[in-house]
């Protein structure tokens, strides 16, 4: 099945109030041109479950998020993201689930397995058992009888990752040094998509990356999206590092209203084929 | 200060070093200048055994200066997120962590300052301390030791103190190993009846009653405060020629 379609279809998946899951990990390999599609479109008070980079801060300041679950934002070279702190300081995000890292795989791994919750003892006498009241916990059946966190499902209605290479029929590869939790992202959508630097035959995915990096077969692909420059700003080796000095501007665009709009106006309300020849043209003008 | 006496940064990397002794064949993780040294002299001298990382995917076996240039990484390991956690919940590993709050008891706090529900400054978020608390050894480094960061009573628990540690009895808390705490004026561990920060010595140049005036709780106090031991000739050494040439610690910690 030919799988191949644009970010437009993937982000018409979306309803109101809906589940979304974004792979990648703080400002590494974010599925950027579908955030981008999305902030352009009406979808508003979703859930969002991120191991959490500028896709959460964008999304935050753009008003689109009623639940937030994540272990840490952070734009990795920036730790702290400013716009995420903005909305937190301010309130803004309606509702925030925070948990360990460590937990967020384990719901997002439950939910891929079809399991309801699986245990761990990460959050024990912690803060995150009392600002996540809905947490319980289950007492081990066996002799032992510890009692553990009941680490929930992280069901998701719709995934997006983005990889460097992958084709039409939803096979996709990485070709960094960590493919981070992208498969269990998809692993635990009902509906899935996939953008990737570059389109190649089947026959090619082994010419660039061992059978190792062949991560997510097509069972996990609902679409597939051919977005070169897709994670800009953020990192997406061996094809390109992160744009530091873009992430610079993007940070200072949470000085104040009036950076803000010139920020958004410039390169969030323009369509991704404006953006990314902008990008080249800016990188052209070094 | 003389040309080869120690600055005070390098003092506290080689307490750090001194934190990692004994640990063997583990990994370990640091977040700051200081402890990336120290835990790479450690390995250059007495624990030989320890693995480090890049900082991104791999482990390294070779010792790279902290500012990341030459030599090239001699990797001997991958390890993606996904196996971190694995490795970290089985216990073979020892992470100095930083904290923007720490109390009496080491429950340590870089999620948020203020109320979790509208916090008036967001930090990093729990991150892994959760986890790495109740999974493995753990120590601090405090490259500023104040009372906004030693205190009372931290807004929120994101790295689990001794006495939650307690409360969650025996066979829940038996992973939970709570090492030492290293600041810029002293080296400290929860070596008391009722498991306290307690003084273990002050680095040179630093009295006890600084420490006391920069500390917003009551830290338990021995009747004889050692000095932090000096690093070694060949330990400077190490630090000046191979780890920080650039000398990166000395920005982090003055003096």
């Amino acid at each position: 099945m030919d799988k191949r379609c644009d970010e437009a279809d993937a982000v018409a998946e979306l309803r109101d109030g809906m589940t979304l899951g974004i792979g990648g990990w703080g400002s590494r390999r974010k599925p950027m041109s579908l955030v981008r599609e999305l902030l352009r479109s009406p979808v508003r008070d979703l859930t969002l479950v991120s191991y959490g980079g500028p896709d959460v801060g964008l999304l935050c300041k753009a008003g689109k998020l009623r639940r937030l679950v994540y272990g840490f934002v952070s734009l990795d070279s920036i730790p702290l993201e400013p716009h995420f702190r903005a909305a937190r300081q301010a309130g803004s995000i309606p509702e925030v689930r925070e948990l360990d890292e460590g937990m967020l795989q384990w719901g997002l791994y439950a939910a891929a397995i079809r399991l309801p919750f699986l245990p761990t003892r990460a959050g024990l006498g912690t803060s995150v058992m009392e600002i996540n009241p809905e947490l319980r916990t289950v007492r081990s059946p066996y002799a032992d009888g510890e009692e553990l966190v009941a680490m929930p499902a992280l069901a998701l209605d719709v995934a997006f990752v983005h990889m460097n290479r992958a084709d039409a029929r939803g096979n996709a590869q990485y070709l960094g040094p960590d493919f981070y939790f992208d498969d269990l992202f998809l692993m635990a959508a009902k509906r899935r998509f996939v953008s990737c630097e570059k389109l190649v035959e089947t026959k090619d995915l082994l010419a660039e990356g061992s059978l190792h990096t062949l991560r997510i077969n097509r069972t996990l692909v609902d679409g597939v999206i051919e977005a070169p420059g897709g994670a800009h700003f953020t990192e997406c080796p061996p094809d390109y590092g992160r744009d530091e000095a873009f992430q610079r501007e993007y940070a200072a665009s949470a000085k104040d209203d009036g950076a803000w709009e010139s920020f958004r106006a410039e390169w969030l309300e323009v369509p991704e084929a404006e953006y990314q020849e902008k990008v080249r043209a800016r990188r052209a003008a070094k | 200060m003389s040309a080869n006496a120690a600055s005070r940064a390098e003092v506290c990397a080689a307490a750090v070093a001194d934190g990692f002794r004994g640990d063997g064949e583990i990994l370990v993780s640091c977040f700051g200048t200081v402890p990336s040294i120290g835990a790479r002299l450690a390995k250059l001298t007495f624990e030989p055994d320890l693995l480090l990382t890049d900082g991104v995917a791999s482990l390294v076996e070779n010792v790279l200066p902290v500012s990341g240039k030459a030599p090239a990484a001699v990797v001997e390991s991958w390890l993606p997120f996904r196996s971190v956690f694995d490795l970290l919940w089985g216990g073979r590993r020892h992470v100095m962590m930083f904290a923007s709050q720490i109390d009496r008891f080491g429950n340590q706090n870089f999620a948020c300052i203020g109320p979790h529900a509208k916090p008036t400054a967001q930090l990093l978020g729990m991150r892994g301390a959760p986890g790495n608390t109740i999974s493995h050894p753990t120590s601090y480094w405090v490259p500023n030791h104040t009372r906004q960061v030693f205190v009372e009573k931290v807004d929120v628990v994101s790295g689990l103190g001794t006495d939650r540690a307690a409360a969650l009895g025996e066979l829940r808390s038996r992973f939970h190993d709570l090492r030492r705490v290293i600041s810029n004026l002293g080296v400290f561990d929860f070596a008391t009846e009722g498991r306290c920060m307690r003084l273990v010595s002050v680095h040179p140049g630093v009295t006890v009653e600084q420490v006391v005036k920069a500390t917003g709780f009551e830290l338990v106090i021995p009747s004889h405060v050692p000095e932090t031991r000096l690093p070694t000739d060949a330990e400077l050494a190490l630090i000046r020629e191979r780890i920080d040439p650039e000398g990166f610690a000395n920005k982090e910690v003055r003096g």
